[in-house]
């Protein structure tokens, strides 16, 4: 008994150095690009942010509280990025915008990779009819523009905040779907599912431990990028006055009612255009990086 | 050749049947009755349902599809709500304007983005290199609608060259088309250069060029016809992109399109006229994709004979 529990040990540490020493090195191979390096730091200072956007700015008080008689202020260093047609403070709701906008694509991008990532699994490694049928509709919803999808679900279902997720997650559904179920395929005729079959492993055990982990690094690489095109189509959206409505902050919202007053007060439009670009930007760069970090071949 | 051609296009008819259904599909989702929008608030329940019958809104969701689809065809997808007139002509009196401004921008992403990309690949790691794909980062990163802003702020207010809205002069279109095609540049230029950088890794351009043929008529004799496959699948691509993009670029400069008029039609709850406009966006995108199937076929010949 006490052969086999040390065994167990042994089994279990190397297990932990062989997942932490592959963690390692990814992160040393990202280490060596600078570019990456930049957008992972906009992206974690972006987050801290977004996560004290509270601490920082109050939102009942500062963010969406009308102040008329300091309307319209040119930046100034009690409002470092000016104050709005209302008299609100910019920055504070850059800030608050950023929640709004990063959080809208992170439930987004999790709801479509949840939904996505299962419906590629199961077709990739079912096959046969189920494959055929899925991947049939899938292409069909690929055959529409992901912008004019997400438009087309807005329209019929009204602007609102939570149609805008619903819309922005079914409309990358069939790229996530496509993503996991090319990777499960690469590894589904591989020996050691063979293996774990043979020692009878039950197909949901086979394909949540064993086949999963394998699209990890593709699914990471396209969440980070579609983290960026879900933060430009929501302000697309909000722009269009298809997205979130008043007086919510939110980056896209602010450019399109900035847009009235850019002959004198062009700050209002600049400000948060440079907001969706850097965050865009960053997420951008971390994302190309790591694609190179978790996968040398294809450099 | 033909049976390539023909064999693409039949396959093109349950991706546009699927299309149009699952956008049917969607907008039959949206909230309030349509028989009640015509006849307005206050109509007698027997009045909407009357229409109702008439309209065939009570037939099974299929149906109502099958019937929309066969007058479609015949141009006909009913009347607009706010305009009272038939949806199919006023699509098609700003369907030009849409095509002049996609084509436009297109046209000049391309021409711009092409060389960009091949220079970049063929000097790598120079000066223009880097430069050419930080403008590419920059392109990508920038919101159009937030570019369109920028390029009226300093081209039509403060300089004065080029009018901010409409499509009343030859001049109009320049920004507009900017805007657009900015984003599409960046990612044709991206593109070419690393499809362009594998293959002038490939063993048959260093034959090409220890045959002692110049540099410049490899690059452009040999290398590019192979390095343009990707290019084309992403120009193919991007359409869908600039269709959307074109909704929110007519918006901002005002431009008599398509977009613009979808947007406005949402905004006023106009489900005929919604519905067309998505419907030729839809469809317009999956021509487009026919179109880049087939230039495969062209420049490709190991492409042409899968399907022969």
């Amino acid at each position: 008994m006490e052969i086999s529990q040390s065994k167990q040990d042994v089994i279990q540490k190397t297990k932990q150095y062989k997942k932490r020493s592959q963690i390692l090195e990814v992160w040393r191979r990202l280490k060596r690009n600078k570019a990456a390096l930049i957008g992972l730091a906009i992206v974690i200072l972006l987050f801290l942010m977004v996560i004290f956007a509270d601490v920082l700015y109050d939102y009942k008080g500062v963010v969406i509280k009308q102040n008329i008689p300091n309307r319209l202020q040119h930046p100034s260093l009690a409002h470092p990025f000016g104050t709005d047609e209302l008299g609100r403070d910019m920055l504070a709701r850059i800030i608050h915008g950023g929640r709004m906008s990063l959080s809208i694509s992170l439930v987004s991008v999790a709801f479509s990779l949840l939904i996505g990532g299962s419906l590629g699994a199961i077709t990739g490694y079912f096959g046969g009819r189920i494959d055929m049928v899925i991947m049939r509709i899938m292409d069909i919803f690929l055959a529409i523009p992901p912008t004019l999808l997400a438009i087309t679900i807005v329209a019929a279902l009204g602007p609102s905040t939570i149609n805008l997720v619903i819309a922005l997650a079914v409309s990358s559904v069939p790229t996530f779907s496509r993503i996991v179920r090319g990777s499960v395929l690469m590894v589904r005729d591989v020996e050691f599912i063979e293996a774990a079959k043979a020692i009878g492993a039950t197909n949901r055990t086979i394909i949540i431990e064993h086949i999963l982990p394998n699209s990890f690094a593709p699914v990471l690489v396209q969440t980070t990028l579609s983290v960026a095109v879900m933060i430009l189509t929501t302000a697309g959206l909000s722009f269009l006055g298809l997205g979130v409505q008043v007086p919510t902050p939110e980056w896209g919202f602010m450019l399109s009612s900035g847009r009235t007053y850019i002959r004198d007060h062009s700050y209002l439009t600049l400000f948060p255009g440079l907001a969706i670009m850097a965050t865009i930007l960053s997420l951008n760069l971390l994302g190309d990086g790591l694609r190179d970090a978790l996968d040398p071949r294809l450099k | 050749m033909w049976k390539f051609i023909f064999k693409r296009v039949f396959a093109l008819i349950p991706v546009i049947i699927g299309v149009t259904l699952i956008v049917f599909f969607i907008m039959s989702l949206s909230p309030g009755d349509p028989a009640k929008m015509i006849l307005g608030d206050e109509a007698s329940p027997e009045a909407v349902q009357l229409l109702r019958q008439e309209m065939g809104l009570d037939d099974p969701l299929l149906i109502q599809y099958s019937r929309y689809m066969y007058n479609a065809i015949q141009g006909d997808m009913g009347l607009s709500y706010k305009s009272k007139k038939p949806v199919t002509e006023e699509i098609w009196a700003r369907f030009p304007n849409t095509i002049k401004l996609t084509l436009t921008a297109m046209t000049l992403a391309v021409i711009i983005s092409l060389p960009l990309g091949i220079i970049a690949a063929v000097r790598q790691n120079s000066f223009f290199d880097g430069f050419s794909m930080l403008l590419a980062l920059f392109g990508v990163s920038m919101p159009p609608f937030w570019f369109g802003l920028l390029l009226i702020l300093f081209f039509s207010l403060k300089l004065g060259w080029f009018p901010s809205s409409g499509s009343e002069s030859l001049k109009s279109i320049v920004l507009p088309s900017v805007a657009l095609g900015f984003l599409h540049m960046a990612s044709i230029a991206r593109t070419t250069r690393s499809s362009m950088l594998e293959v002038i890794r490939q063993d048959y351009i260093r034959t090409a060029r220890s045959k002692g043929l110049s540099y410049s008529s490899v690059i452009r004799k040999h290398a590019l016809k192979n390095a343009l496959i990707p290019t084309i699948t992403v120009v193919g691509l991007q359409v869908g992109v600039l269709l959307g993009g074109a909704v929110i670029v007519e918006t901002v400069f005002a431009w008599p399109g398509v977009g613009r008029l979808m947007v406005q039609s949402i905004m006023g709850r106009d489900i005929p006229m919604v519905m067309g406009c998505i419907i030729l966006f839809a469809t317009g995108f999956t021509i487009v994709n026919l179109i880049v199937d087939l230039l495969y076929g062209f420049i490709d010949p190991r492409i042409r004979s899968m399907y022969t």
